[in-house]
């Protein structure tokens, strides 16, 4: 069964909904990336449920649009949008990061369906989704991939490497997503190695070039719906964000772009991120049950 | 005139040994594993739509034109990015291609070992890495072209097969039965034409030792170019007295431990032989296998700890200790040992 597609006002619910999970899995697990996983949140939301073809109940198959997290770090994000779409149940989400569990640190193709890539080690993503790219042309299918970048991840000469095939081949199925939080771990991406002008640097690679609020559920969703209208090159959607979106004493705050939450800080983000004590959506309350705290 | 740096193809010809040094018994018919590679790819394309081929600006020399000729569609040239090269064989094997990625051995491992390792490793992708210019016997082009760690590096690497050809006989059944397996394969082929280790056939079973030639003294385990001087290094025991079986061990992961095991049973002694470092190749496995099942003397012929320099490939085989006369030395030595 494909994914019912969700109207605008659904979908921010629906992100709502992931930045719950994701506040909660890595509170749970004690560690993890929570701010690059919410700064990405809307853009995974809009993906999963409403612009990508896919079917949880089917997940190889092979007409799917696919979907690479080139910033692996972002896995809580991914995964709750998996749990979300139905590939398996939510409580496996509060298994991040545990010996038992399928749930990685960062994303294994191998070890949870509807992972498409194994990722983890910034700037892969990319020349993965070109290869599914061509394999599409080449077996006359008309999937979509989807590859989601960091910013700081544009520091790695790879990227680049792909940004020139990509434009090369004409891969108009490709559309790259960078998740333009504007931080990295040492600091400001333009501190630590500068990025602008950004947009263009990739114009002069050959790649349609959007710039979009990647917290406007409708700004996102016109973005790709333009992605998928050019024909004969790739698309880039720019999407200025906010790392740690949602949930305030997360925002532009460095320390959680690889820290878990404590219990206080964590029923603090969830009284904020949830209207109601109890999630109608996806069932996650507060105060969270935290195991091996 | 131009200045500058030129193609990394263009000192690229195909490589004749020089005539004087080589022993009486060695064939004088040379035959090149790279042309064996091309030809062999261009036939599994016609048998099979999902195989794809990808180059990173050395297509003229990894002979893949062949098939990009014929596939131009299933031809991608990738540029001198080999990284992007092979994360882009990873998706296309993540949707059902077979793609076979090709460039010089050194930067095939060196260059992209976090992409073999991350894109295709971790998730057992089903991407062949095919690369020539195996070795010191690239020759001229010096050290930045040598590859002498590539066999550790892709041992190193969960899942993956390591296979090291020794002749166009063996390349074309190794790479016929590369294509069959499913999960990421190394090949590793050289620049230079080699000696002809298999006339007509070869029976090729990625895994299992093919022992060309029976003895009692000893075991020599080599594979690659060193095979036909391993079979040089026999024949010159022999007149000694000293009788060597003779293992062509192209596969190096997963090694034939029961073929080493049945060495070390049967002969008492093992010369492990390859063009690479003594850390991490065969010789490593080897003295792995041989420790784990029945310890018995060993030596190793390979390099020691360096790079080596720009010359002649038989120059350099001599310098860094690899040629039969190294190892009929060393077989005298293990043989003495036991």
């Amino acid at each position: 069964m494909i994914v019912e597609k969700l109207s605008v006002s659904e979908l921010q619910g629906k992100a709502r909904c992931l930045r719950c999970h994701i506040i909660g899995m890595t509170a749970a697990a004690g560690s993890g990336h929570p701010g690059g996983s919410l700064s990405a949140a809307d853009i995974i939301a809009a993906l999963y449920f409403q612009v990508m073809r896919h079917d949880p109940q089917n997940p190889q198959w092979e007409d799917r649009d696919r979907f690479v997290l080139s910033k692996g770090h972002a896995a809580p994000a991914l995964y709750a949008a998996l749990a979300e779409s139905g590939y398996f149940p939510r409580q496996m989400l509060y298994g991040l990061r545990k010996c038992e569990s399928p749930l990685q640190g960062h994303p294994h193709m191998n070890s949870l369906p509807g992972v498409e890539a194994s990722t983890g080690s910034l700037g892969q993503g990319l020349s993965i989704a070109n290869g599914m790219a061509l394999a599409a042309r080449l077996d006359s299918r008309d999937y979509r991939v989807y590859c989601l970048l960091g910013d700081g991840e544009l520091d790695e000469g790879q990227i680049w490497e792909a940004a020139m095939a990509a434009a090369h081949y004409r891969l108009d199925g490709v559309t790259a997503i960078v998740d333009r939080n504007r931080q990295q771990i040492d600091g400001s991406t333009e501190d630590v190695m500068r990025l602008e002008p950004l947009a263009d640097k990739w114009r002069a690679f050959g790649w349609q070039t959007l710039e979009t609020n990647g917290h406007d559920m409708e700004a996102i969703l016109e973005a790709l719906a333009a992605a998928a209208r050019v024909e004969g090159r790739p698309t880039v959607i720019i999407a200025h964000t906010i790392k740690g979106k949602g949930a305030s004493l997360m925002e532009g705050n460095l320390h959680f772009h690889g820290n878990a939450p404590t219990y206080e800080e964590t029923q603090q983000c969830l009284r904020e991120i949830q209207t109601e004590e109890r999630c109608k959506v996806c069932d996650v309350r507060y105060p969270l049950p935290l195991r091996d705290r | 005139m131009t200045y500058g740096i030129r193609s990394r193809s263009e000192t690229d010809k195909d490589y004749q040994e020089p005539g004087g040094r080589t022993d009486a018994s060695r064939t004088a018919s040379l035959v090149s594993t790279r042309e064996a590679y091309g030809r062999t790819l261009l036939a599994l394309g016609r048998e099979n739509r999902d195989i794809v081929v990808l180059d990173a600006d050395l297509a003229g020399s990894t002979k893949t034109g062949l098939f990009s000729a014929e596939f131009p569609e299933r031809h991608f040239q990738m540029g001198i990015a080999e990284a992007n090269m092979i994360g882009t064989a990873a998706g296309l094997a993540s949707c059902g291609k077979i793609p076979f990625a090709s460039t010089f051995a050194v930067f095939a491992t060196c260059r992209a070992f976090d992409q073999l390792r991350m894109s295709v490793a971790y998730p057992c992708l089903n991407v062949k890495v095919v690369a020539t210019h195996g070795g010191i016997t690239v020759g001229e082009d010096g050290a930045s072209h040598h590859a002498i760690e590539d066999v550790a590096l892709a041992c190193a690497l969960p899942d993956f097969v390591v296979i090291v050809v020794a002749d166009a006989k063996e390349t074309e059944q190794a790479i016929r039965a590369v294509a069959q397996h499913v999960g990421p394969v190394y090949v590793r082929l050289s620049r230079p034409s080699v000696p002809v280790i298999y006339q007509d056939r070869c029976d090729f079973v990625i895994g299992r030792a093919i022992r060309l030639l029976e003895g009692k003294d000893l075991t020599i385990v080599a594979n690659g170019l060193m095979v036909s001087r391993a079979l040089e290094a026999a024949s010159l025991l022999s007149r000694e007295g000293v009788s060597a079986r003779v293992l062509d061990m192209h596969t190096v992961k997963p090694l034939d431990k029961e073929a080493v095991r049945m060495a070390a049973a049967d002969t008492g002694a093992i010369v492990a032989a390859e063009e690479h470092l003594l850390q991490g190749g065969l010789g490593t496995a080897v003295a792995q296998a041989v420790a784990e099942s029945r310890p018995v003397p060993m030596r190793f012929v390979a390099i020691r700890d360096q790079y080596a320099r720009s010359g002649k490939p038989d120059q350099l085989l001599e310098m860094y200790g690899l040629t039969s006369q190294n190892i009929v030395q060393a077989a005298r030595e293990v043989v003495q040992e036991k």
